[in-house]
């Protein structure tokens, strides 16, 4: 397997009238060709703001990228110019999002939103790009697909309209789809279908999916690797028969005892005190610290380093190996 | 009196649809005869996805929106009638928390003030001990009097989904109906509302009915659990009972189709359905789940099946004692 993806040290910090909103914080990840890495983290933790990070689509007018490189089969995109990057973005890389009705354009019909990227990316006339559209509808599930084409987003439910965005993304046949909670908007039997949809195209096609998710079950069923991110920091890596099996972060471990409503003698759940940290005052040390029943003092010191448990299995605890036991 | 302390019996409600002024006249079904019974100081989970009546039947039972058929009842008294006479009445019996705290508090007015309002309303203290009296009930949910002043964009989500529940139990109700009132919330605070709700539930003996589309949370939380499909229920009974062996068709995708982690694929004998739900404006003839369900035989489109008495729940099926015996083959 080769290494499609590197990202190493990727910071953003947007600054505000109330100070600067560390959003993300020293990130690296890798994500090897045809592979599934899920990037999880709950709302604020800079999961979402990575992601455009790392496609290059943070407007820069409002916030910073003090430090970090984005390494996408053999270039820097970090480095390139805006042109260059939009030939990576759209034909290399291909996003979708959680809301389909925001990433489609209502008023072009859906066919004209598939051919674009194949007219523009790969020169395709507009009759073979619709014909493509076609084909492309028909790929993803869509019954009808030459009655279809021609209709608008408004006229599709949606789990028809992520299906026409997941067509939309693949259509120049990128080798890595970013999925930014592909489904979260979505009922859970049309969501199966959309998780089933996309594990499908990628064993057909070989590309790799960085899957931005909160949900545990979705990671779970779909990805082979995680990244656990806490108020904008890494805080566990793995393989998810790892992380699932012995995570070992108190926070990975709290949230997995929170997606399985694991309850505790007496059928109370175990909880995770307090809340999600505001960007603008991140704790001192670990971020995690404030919450965790684990926590000593040097916890808040400093910024506990990732400690290997196994080769591919990593977490930013201090008391990682006591905690393991 | 033994009445149940909510009876709902056919509940029905159809909204008029669009088409214009010459267009056709159509009708949302949104509910269309839904029946269930709710006992003091437990927790009924109603279950399912959208266009599935959830929301619909929340509001009906809050009297939010009237029915358009069928019969409800609070301790034996129909809901409607006591709505005409006395409101307030009825509304100090049942409260309800939505989804969302962020759309459902004002976000002008402060803690005392939106707690303060209820018991205004409601009569339930002297003015000069409201005060008092809010944060008596905020320290119920967990949080401290500091939190009096300060207004909803100043709270994080969990504690405005707890101020949220303090104004339902401000006036003292029996029922408190939660629409969905965790799944907007971060997955690390959703097991403290959680279990704040049974808390309270212990302490106050309050009853609930608890919205959700998450069969995981409705078996660690519920007493007994409904399953809605297309304004109907298809399957209902004690939690246990129904969660141990799924029946309905539709029951048994919805639990395939919810990750869960450290199971590998499916559960056996259940599968993952195709299609989305129909729209209530034309539901399918004959059972409602046919154009989806991988059992579906002719009968299915001709004859609407009835709720009936199956292994110990009720079930909307033709073949359920088919399902339960495991003897039935997918026809898709």
């Amino acid at each position: 397997m080769s290494r499609l993806l590197k990202v190493e040290n990727l910071s953003v910090h947007f600054p505000t009238t109330r100070g600067v909103v560390r959003a993300v914080e020293e990130l690296s990840l890798a994500i090897e060709a045809g592979e599934t890495l899920a990037l999880v983290g709950e709302s604020g933790s800079g999961k979402s703001t990575a992601a455009l990070a790392i496609m290059g689509l943070i407007d820069e007018a409002a916030a910073r990228i003090p430090s970090g490189s984005v390494h996408f089969e053999g270039s820097d995109l970090r480095r390139l110019s805006p042109q260059a990057l939009r030939q990576v973005r759209g034909r290399r890389i291909g996003m979708i999002f959680q809301d389909p009705m925001m990433a489609l354009n209502p008023v072009f019909t859906v066919g004209w939103q598939i051919a674009e990227p194949l007219r523009q990316h790969l020169g395709l006339s507009a009759r073979a790009a619709r014909e493509r559209a076609i084909e492309l509808l028909h790929r993803v599930g869509i019954p009808a697909p030459a009655r279809r084409v021609d209709q608008y987003p408004h006229n599709l439910s949606g789990g028809m309209r992520q299906r026409v965005m997941i067509a939309t993304a693949l259509a120049c046949r990128p080798s890595l789809l970013i999925a930014d909670e592909p489904t979260t908007a979505l009922d859970v039997t049309v969501q199966a279908q959309v998780l089933d949809l996309i594990n499908g195209l990628k064993a057909e096609t070989g590309m790799a999916v960085l899957l931005i998710t909160h949900d545990l079950g979705v990671v779970w069923e779909t990805a082979q690797r995680a990244v656990v991110i806490y108020a904008g920091r890494r805080v566990e890596e793995g393989k998810v028969a790892d992380i699932f099996g012995r995570p070992a972060h108190p926070y990975t471990r709290g949230l997995l005892e929170a997606a399985k409503w694991e309850s505790q003698a007496g059928g109370m759940l175990r909880e995770i005190p307090g809340t999600v940290p505001s960007l603008l005052e991140v704790p001192a040390g670990c971020r995690f610290a404030p919450r965790c029943a684990y926590a000593l003092d040097r916890c808040t010191a400093a910024i506990p380093p990732l400690t290997r448990l196994a080769p591919a299995h990593a977490a930013a605890c201090l008391r990682v190996h006591e905690l393991a036991q | 009196m033994n009445a149940p302390l909510l009876e709902a019996r056919d509940l029905v409600k159809h909204f008029p649809a669009g088409g214009g002024l010459f267009g056709p006249r159509r009708v949302v079904h949104a509910l269309s005869g839904v029946s269930f019974s709710v006992e003091r100081g437990e927790t009924l989970a109603v279950v399912g996805e959208s266009g599935c009546g959830k929301t619909t039947l929340a509001h009906c039972l809050t009297g939010l929106t009237a029915p358009t058929a069928g019969s409800l009842r609070l301790r034996g008294e129909e809901v409607g009638e006591l709505l005409a006479r006395e409101p307030a009445k009825f509304r100090r019996g049942v409260q309800i928390v939505f989804q969302d705290p962020y759309a459902s508090l004002n976000p002008r007015r402060t803690v005392a003030r939106t707690i303060g309002d209820a018991l205004r309303l409601h009569d339930i203290c002297p003015r000069s001990e409201r005060r008092q009296r809010s944060a008596e009930l905020l320290g119920r949910v967990g949080l401290s009097r500091e939190h009096l002043d300060r207004y909803p964009h100043e709270l994080s989500g969990g504690q405005r989904q707890r101020v949220a529940i303090a104004r339902a139990l401000a006036v003292g109700p029996q029922l408190v109906i939660c629409d969905e009132p965790v799944s907007a919330l971060d997955v690390s605070i959703r097991a403290q509302i959680v279990n704040l709700l049974r808390r309270l539930q212990g302490a106050l003996g309050v009853a609930y009915v608890f919205i959700s589309h998450d069969l995981a949370l409705v078996r660690h939380i519920s007493n007994r659990v409904a399953v809605m499909y297309l304004g109907q229920i298809v399957e209902v009974g004690a939690t246990e009972t129904v969660v141990g062996q799924l029946l309905h068709p539709y029951s048994r995708a919805l639990f395939a189709s919810t990750p869960e982690i450290g199971r590998a694929g499916a559960p056996a004998g259940a599968r993952r359905i195709t299609g989305e739900v129909p729209s209530p404006l034309e539901p399918p003839s004959g059972c409602r789940f046919r154009t989806r369900c991988p059992f579906a035989a002719p009968r299915c489109e001709r004859e609407e099946p009835a709720l009936r008495a199956v292994a110990g729940r009720d079930v909307r099926c033709h073949f359920a004692e088919d399902i339960a015996a495991g003897s039935l083959v997918a026809s898709r």
